[in-house]
């Protein structure tokens, strides 16, 4: 069981209380992409042992998506930032590299 | 105009705690900037509090506002002047960009009263209710549906949900308050 603090309300709550949106930082390649990104951007993702970046929504709360970084084998969630972002903030990049050290995902670390 | 019904017609449960479905409530639902000065001095004009802070809810017998999200308000009136509240809102800001919607009966209301009112609750939402305290809104799910929830007189709990889930909850709320099921955490 995942613990969520919601970074709009500040609700801490329990991972039934919000629903999973995939994977984060995706970058849409739409009309006109060439068919390798656009088949990239629909059908390929991470599939870590450790550190994930996902997106979550609030869905029985106050109903805004945020981020999340977790590690996908303990279920320890690192931290959740704003969903007006293309990339984690320097904070929660701080707390993975304390915790997870030598951590990557694509291309941050 | 035709008759105004709540969805329960104030049906009740009594048991470890009382259920009551709370009849005609006054809901609009509001959207916009709510930091700026003209939507704070417009909601205050209505709900007659200003703009809680985050998850907080300002009411006055059967009038106030709840914070609902960061850009979402949820401002109480009698039923019966709902309509007037959001030709308010809209006069006061014509040219902002803003929503005032009526939402009175798109909601079911219910109060659960009573020493074991935190338990019932407790049992069905995925909240810790000992910390739950007077001037909190909490929005989360009690069992399967959103609910909104908060602390409206001492040993009383108001919840607010779709009125598509009235009857849903009104059981609910009404299996978790049956005679003989307190379990005595709070
Ligand atoms: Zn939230």
């Amino acid at each position: 069981m995942l613990i969520l603090e919601c970074p709009y309300c500040g609700v801490k709550g329990e991972e039934t209380e919000f629903h999973a949106g995939g994977e984060a930082h995706l970058k849409r390649f739409g009309p006109g992409s060439s068919d390798a990104d656009f088949e990239t951007y629909l059908f390929m993702r991470e599939n870590p042992k450790g550190v994930h970046l996902e997106r979550w929504r609030h869905a029985n709360g106050c109903g805004k998506w945020f981020h999340a970084a977790r590690c996908t084998m303990t279920l320890e969630v690192f931290g959740t930032y704003s969903a007006q972002t293309y990339e984690p903030p320097q904070e929660i990049k701080d707390i993975l590299t304390a915790k997870r050290p030598g951590w990557s995902w694509r291309n941050f670390k | 105009m035709s008759e105004a019904r709540s969805a329960l017609a104030g049906a009740r449960f009594a048991g470890i705690a009382h259920v009551e479905e709370a009849g005609l409530v006054g809901m609009i639902s509001f959207r916009g900037d709510l930091g700026h000065a003209k939507v704070k001095s417009a909601v205050k004009a209505v709900a007659g509090a200003a703009i809680p802070k985050p998850r907080g809810v300002a009411l006055a017998g059967a009038t106030g506002v709840a914070w609902m999200s960061p850009d979402e308000l949820l401002i109480l009136v009698p039923h019966a002047e709902a309509d007037a509240v959001v030709a308010k809102l809209s006069t006061a800001l014509k040219g902002q960009h803003f929503m005032a919607e009526n939402v009175s009966d798109a909601r079911a209301v219910f109060t659960v009263t009573g020493p074991h009112a935190r338990e019932v609750i407790g049992k069905l939402a995925p909240v810790d209710m000992s910390r739950f305290a007077e001037g909190e809104i909490r929005r989360t799910r009690l069992a399967q549906v959103a609910a909104a929830l908060w602390i409206s007189a001492p040993d009383s709990i108001t919840v607010v949900c779709f009125r598509s889930g009235a009857q849903y909850m009104f059981d609910l709320l009404s299996a978790a308050a049956q005679e003989g099921s307190a379990v005595g955490v709070y």
